[in-house]
């Protein structure tokens, strides 16, 4: 009772200070990465000074995303005179909340078994048993659905803010979020089934589980060797879901200011853009998931490796568990590079152009894909 | 009135592609394969502690190669005998979209010639925005800039360079007028 108490604060704590500094330190990257691709330096000027000396630590401007948070914090929270208080108050919220629910149910490591951890330890294995507990906050079998359940929730955030600021770009911007999140949700969406139906499961330890297997002969089962149109598809729906640069049609600063968070500023401002960087975060994490493996490295799985040809290696339980975890922060800061990479390079698209690009070409796309699959799938169970 | 059916624009360099460059798919790994390469073309420079951008990090580093019409630092000119050129008219403090220039007159009864000079001048070198308004607005050719930038102390607001600097920094005298 107690230790799963213990295990579980540990990890959602853990799970909260990850994805803060992760979205944190995604701001520094966005902007570094921006900055070197067009040969540039990039914003480096902010220090912290050591106190009582001359010594100041620059590094790199790693400093600038906790300058840009403590400037919201003290700006003033100016508020439009016909604003609707509660809900404006509350669309921040609702748009940053469930971007981190969302992470509750994706699985950042095997499952951990303290007793196995510290071998030696005679408390450790009188507390916990024989006890393990998957490294994931909720640990559901439904986990896939749970995770599109959530994502969909930020576009009530998104109408919200457009609402209650009474505004009309924010609600132009409301308006433009909405439409195209739910055209994309969709692309979303019906990208994964065919995942789904070559995994049998929604389970998402059993879909990483079931990617560390060898395909024919050499590749790792990954979701994106296993179906890379679904995995082009998802990334492109993805972009568009948090709104960045090709799809960046409801906050386009050209026509509509900032879309539906026109009207707020300071820290709920700061709030809404945070959640736009934790959602790629998040985003990233469920790529990683389902098509890049998810925690394991290739060939890897809990008990250690098999690599093709029969040949295994088995490590230590705590060697297991460290190279989960970095080799799933890892991956998910790669995905990221690669979303900021493909924010800082395509053009945008015009708002027909947006919508017909989901429905006429993303759509169908993914019906053929899914269809095919389905057609190889009963083909091989037959 | 009659209604005429919209028609579209035809623009004489209208952009020509052909079904490659249509698909769209194949242009866009184009370029992300572009800004990747010069992403990873500059941070290897950056780990290899070399530059990896074209920026100039001023006040750190300075260009060589100012062009010779570059508005830099300001100058007063100067008289044969080392007195300002300057009558202390106001009409570059006027001028001055940044309202950087402070200018305080004073009456000089040695010289009859040119009884008004300038016993204060001051130009704010942290808002000036180095337009040149004010070379072109003086009557008396006494301000002028010169191509290169200027030496400045850093971290602060303001950073007023007062008459002497602006006298020493280049004490040009105008050869024109070193008669009077
Ligand atoms: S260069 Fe322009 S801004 Fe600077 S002092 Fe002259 S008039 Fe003012
Ligand atoms: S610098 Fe020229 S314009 Fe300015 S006060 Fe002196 S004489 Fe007048």
């Amino acid at each position: 009772m107690f230790q799963d108490l213990f295990i579980h604060t540990l990890l959602i704590s853990y799970i909260i200070v990850m994805l803060l500094t992760f979205g944190l330190l995604l701001t520094w990257v966005e902007r570094k990465q921006a900055a070197i691709m067009s040969d540039r330096i990039g914003a480096n000027r902010a220090y912290l000074r050591l106190p009582f000396t001359q010594i100041k630590l620059i590094w790199w401007g790693l400093f600038h995303g906790i300058a840009d948070g403590l400037k919201m914090l003290l700006k003033e929270d100016f508020k439009p005179r016909a604003h609707d208080p509660l809900i404006y108050t509350l669309a921040p919220w609702v748009m940053f909340v469930p971007v981190l629910l969302v992470f509750a149910v994706i699985p950042f490591g095997g499952s951990l078994s303290p007793a196995a951890l510290f071998p030696g330890s005679e408390t450790v294995a009188q507390w916990f048993g024989d006890k393990s507990y998957p490294l994931q906050i909720a640990a559901l079998d439904a986990g896939l659905l749970v995770l599109f359940a959530f994502g969909g929730l930020t576009i009530i955030g998104a109408m919200l803010a457009g609402w209650s600021s009474n505004n009309k770009f924010s609600l132009l911007g409301a308006v433009r979020a909405g439409a195209q999140m739910i055209s994309y949700e969709l692309v979303l969406g019906l990208a994964i089934v065919g995942l789904i139906l070559i995994y049998g499961t929604v389970n998402l330890v059993a879909i990483v589980e079931q990617q560390s297997a060898i395909l024919w002969g050499f590749l790792p089962a990954w979701g994106i060797f296993l179906q890379p149109f679904a995995a082009l598809l998802f990334l492109v729906a993805a972009q568009a879901e948090s709104q960045r640069i090709p799809f960046d049609l409801p906050e386009a600063e050209s026509e509509l200011v900032a879309g539906f968070f026109t009207e707020y500023s300071a820290m709920k401002m700061g709030l809404f853009m945070f959640a736009q960087f934790i959602e790629i975060v998040v985003i990233a994490a469920i790529f990683t998931t389902l098509f890049l493996g998810g925690y394991n490295l290739p060939f890897m799985s809990d008990q250690g490796f098999v690599f093709p040809g029969g040949v295994e290696w088995n490590l230590p339980h705590w060697a297991v568990i460290l190279t989960q975890i970095s080799v799933f922060w890892t991956k998910v800061f790669l995905v990221c590079g690669f979303l900021v990479l493909v924010r800082w390079t395509l053009p945008r698209l015009r708002y027909d152009q947006l919508i017909q690009f989901a429905w006429r070409i993303l759509l169908p796309l993914t019906l053929i894909n899914l269809l095919v699959t389905a057609i190889v799938v009963f083909a091989m169970q037959y | 009135m009659y209604h005429t059916p919209y028609k579209r624009k035809k623009y004489w360099n209208k952009a020509e592609m052909n079904l490659w460059e249509k698909s769209y798919l194949p242009e866009v790994v184009r370029g992300l394969s572009l800004t990747s390469g010069v992403f990873l073309r500059n941070l290897w420079r950056w780990m290899r502690g070399r530059k990896g951008a074209l920026t100039v990090y001023y006040p750190e580093e300075r260009r060589p190669d100012y062009a010779a019409h570059n508005r830099g630092k300001h100058i007063l000119t100067q008289r044969a005998n080392g007195k300002p050129q300057c009558i202390a008219c106001n009409l570059c403090a006027t001028v001055c979209p940044a309202q950087v220039i402070e200018i305080e007159a004073a009456f000089d009864a040695e010289d009859p010639a040119h009884p008004k000079y300038p016993a204060h001048f001051a130009i704010d070198y942290a808002r000036c925005i180095f337009c040149g308004m004010c070379v072109e607005a003086c009557p008396e050719d006494a301000i002028r800039m010169l191509s290169e930038v200027p030496n400045l102390p850093r971290g602060s607001r303001h950073i007023w360079l007062h008459k002497e600097e602006l006298l020493q920094w280049s004490p040009r005298r105008d050869v024109a007028k070193s008669s009077s």
